[in-house]
């Protein structure tokens, strides 16, 4: 494959006259972690979201492995071999962590109420093999143990890591990370980079992620992206967007200027 | 095979089987306790699992998918007038005529859930309860063949063609039997969907829909599901129910058959097929048993008021209703017994979470 993985050229979508993301250019090469930086209100969740296909976007393109999916419906947007996690946490609450991740396989599995209903022939072999896949991502992120708890029992750091694994169980090519960090102390902040380094080499993955998190970002990322008031005002290599007049403009007065600077 | 299925089941299959020992027994057992006409009690518990076939559908619909119907009587009625006007009108048999019916509420149960796309709520509350509302009048409008407001009378009897002969319902404990036989297959049906890839999806969709859809849930594909299929329920239900009693007006299914459908999902606990099936015969006995309560001051519907101030109750005091009972009795004895939790996590119930850890 020739290009980039995910190529966004001159993204535009307003609200009400507010322009919420501005002719934004973006991509993520494969293989690449890159990060999605900027104020709050900059737009960021919003190209995550037109990238998931909940909004439409007026102007622009998304393509992903040269495929144009601007007009595709979001459920299809998992099968292409993109899925995402939400800043404040979706899970289907109800579930247990293995129900979730098996929710996580949903587009990778065979389907139908009339097959599922009269158990023909498969439907055991399918479930025993998405319950091995999802044993497996509870494993490799250490939630086996609370395999068979419901969700909503469980504290957000771990929602978050479940939700993590539902994201990565259908074996994505991209990966979208809406805010990682929300919640977590520095340490835990410093497992979770770790965590997703080992992801990126384990699975073969590329990651977009959005944060606000300076230091996480710029320990993580191999590129960075930064949006203020839905325009792109930088990017590049974390060490040169730090030092960017823009970026220090756009983030002043806000506390992260200063973790960057540590 | 059988024998090695028990074998290897035979330890979760116990219930079950006792379960069936116990509707098989159900008949004989009445014949031999004093003062009571079995015909009529028979009769009542067939109602009851005739209603119970459509709760256990609309579970799924409501409990499962979160999507609200206040008009599955209207579903009902499809199926009732549609097994009695091909068994009346065009002579096919009765296996034939419930099958057409039930897929024909399916299909317009489909449509139904179009709309419900843009809905959610109370406005889907309403959109359904129009349907409910429309149905029965359709009937009495289109009353050159479907009888009008007098109805349609002298079905012809249930049977089932087995080869060379054929089995005739004819007396209640026939009508009993057929219809606990239909909805155990039934229920094992639901159970097996909810249990599986489309059930999580159904649950997902309740849960969190944007997380359903970049899961690649197809919400579109699985509320459309759930309505057809809680109106396939609803449709069978119905047919049975024409032939149960041999006739049927448009007065058998007003909007208080829906309000009454929902009461009985509620009661039993939503989000569980069991629940379901225990709510429909729990409100079925209780609508017939309070009736015979004694006439004081010339108020004769004070058994409704009794039956709502329960219905106040059980909701305050169980609102996960007789399936959270039964869930947490299960617990406790599990916690008692020290075993090693749920089993697998395939056959947990997709439940309310508070109950559960």
């Amino acid at each position: 494959m020739s290009g980039p993985l995910l190529e966004i050229t001159g993204l535009t979508i307003s609200f009400g006259g507010l322009v919420a993301v501005d002719d934004v250019d973006l991509s993520v090469n494969a293989g690449e972690v890159v990060g999605l930086i900027g104020p709050n209100g900059a737009g960021k969740t919003t190209v995550f979201n037109c990238i998931s296909r909940f909004y439409d976007p007026q102007r622009g393109t998304i393509r992903f492995k040269g495929r144009d999916i601007t007009r595709a419906r979001s459920h299809e947007i998992i099968r292409f071999g993109i899925a995402r996690t939400f800043q404040n946490v979706e899970l289907c609450r109800s579930m247990t962590t293995l129900q979730n991740l098996l929710v996580g396989e949903h587009a990778v599995m065979r389907g139908g109420a009339i097959r599922d209903g009269l158990r023909l022939r498969g439907v055991a072999a399918d479930e025993a093999r998405a319950t091995a896949r999802a044993d497996e991502m509870l494993d490799v992120l250490g939630l086996a143990g609370h395999r068979d708890r419901v969700v909503s029992t469980l504290p957000f750091r771990l929602q978050k890591l479940i939700e993590l694994g539902r994201a990565l169980v259908s074996r994505p090519a991209l990966l979208l990370l809406d805010e990682p960090t929300a919640g977590a102390d520095q340490r835990e902040s410093q497992g979770l980079a770790d965590l997703i380094r080992r992801m990126r080499e384990r699975f073969d993955l590329s990651v977009l992620v959005v944060e606000h998190d300076m230091s996480f970002v710029m320990g993580l990322c191999d590129r960075l992206y930064v949006l203020d008031f839905g325009r792109r005002i930088a990017a590049g290599a974390p060490a040169d967007v730090r030092r960017d007049p823009a970026v220090i403009e756009a983030y002043l007065g806000e506390p992260e200027l200063e973790v960057a600077d540590v | 095979m059988v024998l090695r299925w028990l074998r290897t089941h035979g330890h979760a299959a116990a219930p079950y089987g006792l379960a069936l020992a116990a509707v098989i027994a159900v008949p004989p057992v009445l014949g031999v306790i004093p003062g009571v006409a079995p015909g009529y009690v028979l009769y009542l518990v067939s109602l009851g699992l005739i209603y119970a076939i459509v709760a256990v559908g609309l579970g799924i619909l409501i409990g499962h998918t979160g999507q609200i119907s206040l008009g599955h009587a209207g579903f009902f009625a499809i199926g009732a007038y549609a097994s009695a006007l091909l068994t009346l009108r065009l002579g096919l048999p009765f296996v034939v005529a419930v099958l057409v019916a039930g897929s024909l509420s399916a299909a317009i149960g489909f449509l139904l859930g179009l709309p419900a796309l843009r809905l959610s709520g109370p406005y889907l509350a309403v959109a359904t309860l129009g349907f409910g509302l429309a149905i029965p009048q359709l009937v009495v409008w289109q009353g050159s063949w479907t009888g009008g407001s007098s109805g349609l009378h002298g079905l012809p009897l249930a049977s089932l063609p087995l080869g060379a002969f054929t089995i005739v319902f004819r007396t209640d404990q026939d009508s009993y039997y057929l219809a606990a036989a239909v909805l155990i297959v039934l229920t094992i049906f639901a159970r097996n969907v909810v249990t599986s890839h489309t059930g999580r999806a159904f649950v997902a969709i309740r849960d969190s829909e944007i997380a359903a859809r970049a899961m690649g849930v197809d919400p579109v594909r699985y509320k459309t599901t759930a309505f057809a299929l809680s109106a396939l329920y609803a449709g069978i239900a119905g047919a049975l129910y024409a032939h149960l009693l041999h006739g049927i007006s448009p007065e058998d299914f007003t909007v208080l058959l829906s309000v009454d459908f929902l009461t009985m999902i509620v009661l039993g606990g939503l989000g569980s097929v069991g629940g379901a099936l225990s709510g429909a015969l729990l409100l079925t006995f209780l609508q017939n048993a309070l009736t015979r309560l004694p006439v004081v001051h010339d108020f004769k519907n004070l058994y409704i008021v009794i039956l709502g101030a329960i219905l106040i109750l059980t909701i305050a005091f169980l609102p996960h209703g007789l399936a959270g009972v039964t869930r947490s009795v299960r617990q406790r004895w599990a916690a008692r017994v020290r075993d090693v939790g749920p089993r697998g996590g395939q056959i947990v119930e997709l439940g309310e979470g508070s109950s559960v850890g």
